[in-house]
């Protein structure tokens, strides 16, 4: 096989891993609290922007500002969650996805009051290594490895806690959970806590990838939300294989085709999905 | 009928004031804007009211203003043709997606994603494309040397501009209103509550819907025409994509969606505010206005959620807001306990 062929597909799977991240916590919100957060992509802009921050004008070491833009996240998908999300759990869909949006608009807005429009570099550059002729990006590799342990933390935290337990229950019937002595409120806010974690997260793998920007949660925004569908809106595991294939679609048709077009393909790819299987292809 | 009469009157004396006034060219450029976005959250209620959320608007409105424009530039084409052509190109783009949709029952937040799909293929095209669309950085019309009219463009003439938009505004209303008093508005409104049930009573669901989908797609497309041929300038982020897709959402749902004039209001309000914000904020403060904007946003939605129109006739109880409410969620839908787990409340992990 073509060598650059299979850097491609290896980097789409490396590229998959911070896509599966974000999927899983955008659909563990949806599977528990029954929520879109469209502003999503906006947490992990203002995460990144806290990585910048805290590293390039604080002169923290980058460990530090990571560890601590993971909080900020963590802390931000709470008071998303209390502020926005509690007071309009009953409206209707179309209100709640208002209200995200009015989110996205506020933090994509704020970021640029704050840092202005200029793409922003954390400045930490990581070398690529060569395997086997392929060019293959340390901060990929490592953004990849890291998503993939934190995937596996939260499946063990969700098969093996008792607040694991309740919030899967939940995500069954919500309102029978209520009987069962769980507090909703607690385990949406751990839901929303979780999100916003792995938002954070998310940040800073791609922090060390990308120049942050306030518009950047607009790049890979709407593609996040279609891997979630394609895999079954609230779907954990299908959201987190399909990450894979939508970025393995990316990768082949950007290497077989040219690059503008390749998210045309995935977006395509998605539609006809739905088409297939209305509720994503890892439905029974 | 003698109302729509008495409102078309009294519109059209309000246009010949506007004219007659002749107010400073940049308040009737704001006025001209505010119309034909008017039309196009016109166009987005018409399914919107019922539910049936649609993020796939931005893509109509940038079918209809990048179809004129290459049309003209690329092969010189007419855009008073050009026009018509994107229309049927939106209307084609629209049963592509909608007949699906429609007919496998993709509903509610899935609907919502695939058209949002729609419209950021369409931005990406445009953007791929830019051998012939300029990318992102645009495309201007070519001018017409012999009459700007004769290119459907307006020239310095703000009067005339005002007056197409006021038309197709007017336009969209009758659309609207017509729609309201239609079966079809009845049959969308029952499906939209209860969608077997709607079947059950011999209601062809899917093509009601294609209906409205189709007219609305026709609504945006000529809507962002013209808005195109006003501005004399396209480019992919303010004609096509998410961000316009949900500007489109915003702004309707913020004027209110089950009134006629809601739209209206909303792009009033929103076009305004954003003017006022711009002004007052100056280029001090890039991104101060869409802050406040934003919050702003949220803020109705928590409190407002009937729109601001909608809450104002409300509140007067002059007249109850014709059509479909959204029924409260738990209202409407019996207790999963009641009716065991669906294949929708039930998710694996």
């Amino acid at each position: 096989m073509d060598v650059f062929l299979l850097e491609a597909m290896v980097n789409g799977i490396l590229l998959g891993g911070v896509f599966a991240l974000l999927a899983v916590g955008l659909n563990l919100i949806f599977g528990v609290i029954d929520v879109v957060w469209i502003a999503y992509t906006e947490l992990v802009m203002a995460a990144m922007y806290c990585v910048y921050w805290l590293h390039v004008i604080v002169h923290l070491p980058i460990l530090v500002a990571c560890l601590l833009a993971v909080a900020f996240a963590t802390l931000l998908g709470t008071l998303v969650h209390f502020l926005i999300i509690a007071p309009i759990l009953d409206a209707p869909p179309i209100n709640q996805l208002l209200a995200t949006g009015g989110l996205l608009f506020f933090l994509q807005n704020v970021a640029t009051l704050i840092f202005s429009t200029d793409f922003r570099s954390v400045g930490v550059r990581m070398p690529s290594v060569d395997l086997a002729g392929m060019h293959i990006g340390t901060a990929r590799a490592l953004a990849f490895a890291v998503a993939l342990v934190a995937v596996a933390c939260l499946y063990l935290f969700l098969k093996r806690s008792f607040w694991g337990l309740a919030i899967r229950g939940i995500a069954q019937d919500r309102h029978i959970m209520g009987l069962m002595g769980i507090d909703q409120r607690v385990a949406y806010g751990i839901t929303s806590a979780i999100g916003g974690l792995l938002a954070g997260l998310a940040a800073c793998l791609l922090v060390l990838q990308y120049d942050v920007q306030p518009f950047i949660g607009n790049s890979f925004g709407p593609i996040v939300f279609m891997i979630c569908v394609f895999g079954g809106l609230g779907n954990l595991v299908g959201g987190f294989l399909s990450s894979f294939i939508v970025s393995e679609i990316i990768a082949i048709s950007g290497y077989y085709i040219s690059t503008d077009i390749s998210y045309v393909f995935a977006f395509v790819a998605f539609i006809v999905v739905m088409f297939i299987k209305p509720r994503g292809v890892f439905s029974k | 009928m003698k109302r729509n009469l008495i409102f078309l009157l009294s519109a059209s004396a309000v246009a010949a004031a506007v004219l007659v006034g002749s107010p400073p060219p940049y308040l009737m450029h704001i006025l001209v804007q505010i119309l034909l976005w008017a039309t196009i959250y016109s166009a987005w209620t018409l399914l919107g009211r019922f539910g049936i959320m649609s993020l796939g608007h931005g893509g109509f409105v940038g079918i209809g203003a990048y179809g004129v424009v290459l049309l003209w530039n690329l092969l010189g084409v007419s855009p008073w043709i050009g026009v018509l052509a994107s229309v049927v190109a939106a209307m084609l783009v629209a049963f592509v997606v909608g007949y699906p949709c429609f007919r496998l029952r993709v509903v509610g937040h899935n609907f919502a994603l695939v058209t949002l799909a729609l419209a950021v293929v369409v931005q990406l095209a445009i953007v791929a494309a830019r051998e012939i669309t300029g990318g992102s950085l645009g495309l201007t019309p070519r001018t017409e040397s012999l009459h700007p009219l004769l290119a459907l463009q307006f020239g310095d003439d703000k009067n005339i501009a005002f007056v197409f938009a006021l038309v197709l505004w007017l336009i969209g209303l009758w659309v609207w209103t017509w729609l309201d008093g239609s079966m079809t508005r009845l049959s969308l409104a029952a499906s939209s509550e209860q969608e077997d049930a709607a079947a059950a009573i011999g209601i062809n669901v899917a093509r009601e819907k294609l209906k409205v989908l189709l007219m609305s797609a026709a609504l945006a497309s000529v809507g962002g025409s013209l808005l195109g041929q006003y501005l004399m300038f396209v480019n992919p982020d303010t004609f096509s994509g998410a961000p316009v897709s949900l500007q489109i959402l915003y702004a309707s749902v913020a004027g209110g969606m089950y009134t006629a004039l809601g739209p209206m209001v909303g792009s009033a309000l929103t076009l305004a505010l954003t003017e006022y914000l711009r002004v007052f904020f100056g280029t001090k403060l890039i991104g101060a206005a869409n802050t406040i904007y934003g919050l702003m946003l949220i803020i109705f939605v928590i409190f407002m959620p009937q729109g601001i129109w909608g809450t104002i006739s409300g509140a007067l109880g002059r007249r109850r807001a014709r059509g479909f409410q959204p029924a409260v969620r738990s209202a409407s839908t019996p207790h999963p306990a009641l009716t065991g787990p669906s294949d929708e409340s039930k998710r694996d992990f």
